[in-house]
């Protein structure tokens, strides 16, 4: 059997100094355009694509930064989703603590699956994770809390910490604005710490970074609950957002969407999953008129993203200021 | 009459038989899973789309040529195969240098493609295909009805299972494709076309794909989903047997497919998770799987 040869396309610039720099600008632009946008777009429509690009930069941390490909993220995103509806809903829990509990749900599902699915390497925990998601799939098919095919619909939005009403659009808007935000910065924090280095070294080398020592497997497991639990408090929001979770949430085609919108904005770069949420939600409400040919659009955008762009949006222009 | 386990037997036998058939699927998709994985070094995605793609082309071939289900038994197979062979030299052959990753998801997209234009010509709604005359009707076995289609199906996957497995372990051709696998340039340098080896062998494995779909026609309906549910429950097969060994990739095929169907007498809320729980228990107490050698 051949040795595979080069992974993930890398986004390490010359001097990390220009690339801190770089990135510094990036991010206080993408503040700044998150924080103008509302008065000129649907805020509904940027809040669901700060759920999706927090959903995608969960997912990233794992392919871009670990090189492990999950295709069954919507397990986390989905799971998570019913349960902080089902909070806010039947239990009457006020929206920061219904998405708590969601994010948990992340968690623990995570570290269950990972724990499986680190046991197999390469495209075999690509097809572990798909199946252990499908898995689930049906047991929310079945489930009486989930409502089956109607999901759990009319969540409220409720009042944060009891006191500010988020049906105002605004107040809604800052609560998802932050917790995208902590989201993105605390994964920044996570791939720039030793214990990102570890997991780029176990992308680059697994057996090398065994032998000098590391638990790789460890530091898999942590990084697949914490991809999990951030794709859990993507989930989580979202349903308080759309007041609504629903199958198309736990199905197999939400844990292809996530890839998508991570390939092409650039897998392993820290904008690109951003990005992408933005340019396969955009495309999906200007296309929502040609039906099901939505399908065949992403199954092309797949096709040329492997093809023609690995680096994917954010990764190219990386590479032109090089 | 009689009972086991407190389920009547024809109830039993009749859930046995379902696993069987749904078994013989799951060996032909993850055979030509294995086969394909062996030689390209990739995860064929697309599978699952292939197996419908060969459905909708017997459904296609009688509703506007009217040729029936023998020659679309032949035809359908080589038809889709051949458009294996086209995606391998306009899309795979650019792949083979980079991870594995890739090819997944190019092989993904492809899914994506074929299904979403399944699903605009033909609509959503599965479309039934008749049983052909010759096997209509069935065989009252005394302890169960045996329908002749199904016997069929179940011998016919057998045989296209089996006889893959003797051309690859017992010929020639197959020891070339076997020496392939373990070193490509070596096996080059003896002046075989390696290259055209791959392309063919990727053909092989879709027009296996097709074949189990032109069989399933007849008896699921002819959806532009019926790939796509089945891929996911095939990768847990392979996942369950692993990819290392062909006769391990029809072993496990038809056992789960059993499982399965017991499951359904026994169990029935499990039917659909049983399969995904079993490759879960494989992964705890035997993570390389039950064919697999520790990579």
């Amino acid at each position: 059997m051949q040795e595979p040869v080069a992974v993930i396309p890398l986004s390490v610039a010359p001097s990390s100094k220009l690339r801190q720099h770089s990135e510094t600008i990036a991010f206080v632009l993408m503040v700044a355009v998150l924080v103008v946008a509302p008065f000129f777009t649907y805020p509904l429509f940027l809040m669901q694509v700060m759920c999706f690009a927090l959903f995608a930069c969960a997912f990233n941390l794992l392919i871009g930064y670990v090189g492990l490909l999950s295709f069954g993220h919507a397990l986390y995103f989905g799971w998570a989703s019913y349960l902080s509806a089902f909070a806010a809903k039947h239990w009457g829990l006020t929206p920061e603590l219904a998405i708590i509990v969601g994010t948990a749900t992340g968690a623990l599902l995570g570290l269950i699956a990972g724990s499986l699915a680190i046991r197999r390497q390469g495209i075999y925990f690509a097809m572990i994770t798909l199946a252990l998601a499908q898995m689930m799939f049906f047991f929310a098919l079945q489930a009486k809390f989930t409502g089956g095919e109607d999901g759990i619909q009319a969540v409220p939005r409720g009042h944060l910490f009891g006191l500010i009403d988020l049906r105002n659009e605004m107040s809604m808007y800052i609560v998802v604005l932050v917790i995208f935000l902590a989201g993105f910065l605390l994964i920044y924090r996570i791939i720039h710490s030793p214990f990102g280095e570890v997991l780029k070294a176990i992308r680059e080398n697994e057996p090398r970074a065994i032998s000098l020592g590391y638990k790789t497997d460890r530091y898999k497991l942590i990084a697949f609950v914490l991809s999990a639990t951030l794709a859990g408090c993507a989930g989580a929001t979202k349903a308080i957002v759309l007041q609504l979770a629903s199958l198309t949430d736990v199905n197999w085609p939400m844990s292809g969407e996530v890839v998508l919108m991570t390939l092409v904005g650039g897998l392993g770069t820290i904008f690109g999953p951003v990005v992408g949420a933005f340019v396969i939600l955009a495309m999906q409400y200007k296309l929502s008129v040609v039906g099901e040919w939505v399908l065949v659009i992403q199954g092309v955008i797949f096709v040329s993203c492997v093809l023609l762009f690995r680096r994917g949006i954010v990764g190219e222009i990386a590479a032109r200021f090089k | 009459m009689f009972e086991i386990f407190g389920v009547p037997s024809t109830a039993l036998f009749g859930q046995l038989l379902i696993g069987l058939i749904n078994g013989s699927f799951y060996a032909l998709l993850s055979l030509g899973l294995a086969v394909i994985f062996g030689m390209l070094n990739i995860i064929n995605f697309s599978h699952g789309a292939q197996y419908m793609m060969g459905a909708f082309a017997a459904y296609l071939m009688l509703k506007y040529t009217g040729m029936g289900y023998w020659p679309a038994l032949i035809l359908a197979p080589l038809i889709v195969g051949a458009t294996g062979v086209l995606i391998e030299r306009l899309f795979l052959q650019w792949l083979y240098k980079l991870d594995h990753l890739y090819g997944l998801l190019l092989t993904f997209g492809l899914a994506l493609i074929i299904e979403g234009v399944a699903r605009n010509q033909l609509g959503s709604a599965g479309l039934p295909y008749v049983v052909p005359d010759a096997l209509r009707g069935g065989q009252n076995l005394g302890f169960m009805f045996l329908p002749n289609y199904r016997a069929w199906v179940i011998f016919a996957s057998l045989t296209v299972c089996l006889s893959t497995w003797f051309v690859i372990e017992r010929t020639r051709l197959g020891a070339y494709l076997r020496a392939a696998t373990e070193n490509p340039t070596l096996v080059r340098a003896f002046g075989i076309n390696v290259p055209v080896m791959i392309t063919l062998t990727y053909g092989f494995g879709v027009a296996l794909a097709a074949f189990a779909g032109v069989m399933a026609a007849p008896i699921y309906n002819v959806s532009p989903q019926m790939g796509s549910e089945l891929i996911i429950v095939v990768f847990a097969v392979v996942v369950i047997g692993g990819m290392g060994s062909i006769l391990g990739a029809i072993v496990t095929g038809f056992g789960l497919g059993i499982v399965e169907g017991l499951t359904k007498v026994f169990f029935p809320e499990a039917s659909n998770t049983v399969i995904f729980v079993i490759m879960a228990i494989v992964l705890l107490v035997r993570p390389a799987g039950l064919f697999g050698r520790r990579a």
